[in-house]
């Protein structure tokens, strides 16, 4: 049952899921989920442009297009925060939607174009990774090593930064570097994902398992480690899923699953809301007995 | 005929979206709009399921239920101690992800996809007609038209409430202003203009034309009023330069209509600043002649 097809796959999106739960993290701690979401969605001209000028559909050159205007997104929310009154929110919405737009109106000319219709770019949308092949892989391990181990490398950096920049600018820390490279990793994670779980869920993956973790505890560490737990939980239990059942794509699923996870979480975790209540009632009680 | 239908369903999303967008802007809420284009999905999907037509009737109801179920969701999760955006980003994919898994199982087969529903087919528009008082027009002209009044009235009945709770809410609440009841009302708003406008423009794009033409017209305005005026103008305006731009390449009208929406705002957030600049070195010019 276990074909060794699957089994590449499904080491793949647990490799990604536990990518984008420790780039997550960081990016949730510094309040900058809806950024990731914004870059996730940025990458699809980058993928349509890269197509259009190269003519190719090596994944590399697609890649590299992806996290050219991934990363080139958010460097325009900076800038619209920065140099116009508008706020971050309406920056991420306009910025978002705008790249995903003008994502959409190169989608076309390529499907118009001869090399078109194989060249199956839409896939970037819902992700295919199911049908990945060796190549693909390859790449996805190559880049989900390098996150996760360069998120390891630069963990003291990026705690003191995310928890005390003033002190980590006194203590002589490249804030602005440090800053960048979290910027670039967390579009490499989004870059690395587009191929298994599309463009439009890939923020999912980035955003559910850090806020999962964060309700099961508050050090930076554990939460670090449960966040990738999840991810890579989900990345191999909806692979798995998807796998069993044909006709539902790997995507959606892996999604699903961590949501599943958040909502469980949600409930019964130290601060999730049963012991919430529970903690209401005793002192509900306490009361009633003083 | 049919680009006179194509062109005036352009102008009244442009319209209809930069009216919802202006209090969208102002109380800082674009994100969830974002979120509730991508929810409006399950509630569509979920209509489907349960009536088994496609009635734009059902599906207006749908999509409220899913936008007011997705205010409500964030505001849970952000209300026991999530940050709010991961709140938004949690709630609208896990609900946009239900829609998807939901279309794929239960109407893979009609005209339902996600990927018109995502990214809308405008030039569709003019083949749908309803015929209702003896007048016959394209359902998405219907539909918008029916939304553009319900925007125009929230809007007539409820300005002053929407501004106090907009700027000075917790004044609002002090004097007895209904700030939930708003709150909620205002989110069942943008969900009926993203249905309307999903139709022509997509789930996803219906969001720049939201944003944009707001965000826009906030750089220039002085006055909410003014606000409104100009973000409807730079909706229309973005439809139509979009529209036409897009004919002209062939390319996706949906997308080209968003990509202007970027444009326009570029260029007035550069024009502005230039303006901005050549003031300032008008006054410090002056003064030195005054000092001299």
């Amino acid at each position: 049952m276990l074909s060794g097809n699957l089994l590449w796959v499904l080491s793949g999106t647990m490799l990604l899921g536990i990518a984008a739960g420790i780039t997550g993290t960081f990016s949730f701690l510094q309040k900058q989920s809806l950024v990731g979401d914004a870059a996730a969605h940025a990458a699809l001209p980058g993928i349509a442009l890269a197509f259009l000028l190269t003519g190719q559909k090596e994944l590399p050159i697609l890649m590299l297009g992806a996290g050219i205007t991934s990363a080139l997104s958010v460097y325009c929310i900076q800038w619209i925060v920065s140099f116009s009154k508008l706020k971050a929110d309406a920056a991420i919405g306009l910025v978002l939607t705008v790249f995903f737009g003008i994502g959409v109106v190169f989608l076309t000319v390529v499907n118009r174009s001869p090399l078109g219709n194989q060249s199956g770019l839409n896939n970037f949308i819902f992700g295919k990774a199911a049908t990945m092949t060796k190549a693909d892989l390859m790449w996805l391990f190559i880049s989900a090593t390098i996150i996760i181990v360069v998120s390891l490398l630069l963990y003291k950096e990026w705690k003191l930064l995310i928890f005390d920049q003033v002190y980590a600018k006194g203590i002589g820390l490249p804030i602005e570097a440090l800053k960048a490279t979290l910027t670039v990793l967390i579009v490499m994670t989004i870059v690395t994902g587009i191929q298994a779980v599309g463009v439009i869920l890939m923020s999912a993956l980035l955003i559910i398992p850090a806020a999962s973790a964060k309700l099961w505890t508050k050090k930076l560490s554990s939460m670090l480690v449960l966040s990738a737990i999840i991810g890579g939980i989900s990345g191999i239990t909806g692979t798995f899923i998807s796998a069993m059942r044909t006709g539902l794509s790997t995507g959606p699923i892996i999604v699903l699953v961590a949501a599943a996870i958040f909502f469980i979480s949600y409930f019964i975790s130290p601060s999730g809301q049963i012991s919430k209540y529970r903690r209401k009632m005793q002192f509900r009680k306490q009361g009633e007995l003083g | 005929m049919i680009e006179f239908w194509v062109v005036l369903t352009g102008i009244l999303v442009g319209i209809t979206c930069g009216i919802a967008g202006v209090f969208l802007i102002l109380r800082r809420m674009s994100m969830i709009a974002d979120a509730i284009s991508h929810t409006v999905l399950f509630g569509i999907v979920m209509a489907y399921i349960i009536t088994q037509t496609l009635n734009g009737f059902w599906m207006l109801i749908g999509a409220a239920t899913a936008g007011i179920l997705t205010a409500y969701l964030v505001q849970l999760l952000h209300s026991s101690g999530i940050q709010e955006d991961a709140a938004i980003g949690v709630v609208f994919t896990s609900l946009f992800v239900a829609g998807v898994l939901l279309i794929t199982l239960f109407a893979g087969n009609v005209h339902l996809d996600v990927e018109h529903v995502l990214m809308g087919e405008i030039a569709f528009v003019p083949w749908d007609r309803w015929t209702f008082l003896s007048i016959t027009l394209p359902k998405a002209v219907w539909m918008l038209l029916l939304v553009l009044l319900i925007n125009i009235g929230f809007l007539l009945l409820f300005f002053k409430e929407m501004k106090l709770t907009t700027f000075d809410p917790v004044y609002a609440a002090s004097i007895g202003v209904p700030v939930l009841f708003l709150h909620y009302g205002f989110m069942t708003s943008i969900s009926f203009t993203t249905v309307a406008a999903f139709d022509s423009v997509g789930a996803i794009l219906v969001v720049a034309m939201l944003i944009g033409p707001a965000a826009t017209s906030y750089l220039i305005s002085k006055s909410i009023k003014q606000m409104f005026l100009y973000s409807m103008a730079f909706g229309a305006a973005a439809a139509v330069i979009g529209y036409y731009l897009a004919k002209f390449w062939d390319t996706s009208i949906a997308g080209m209509m968003a990509t202007i929406v970027g444009v326009l705002f570029v260029m007035t957030l550069i024009s502005q600043k230039i303006i901005d600049q050549r003031r300032k070195a008008l006054v410090s010019k002056l003064e030195v002649k005054r000092i001299i």
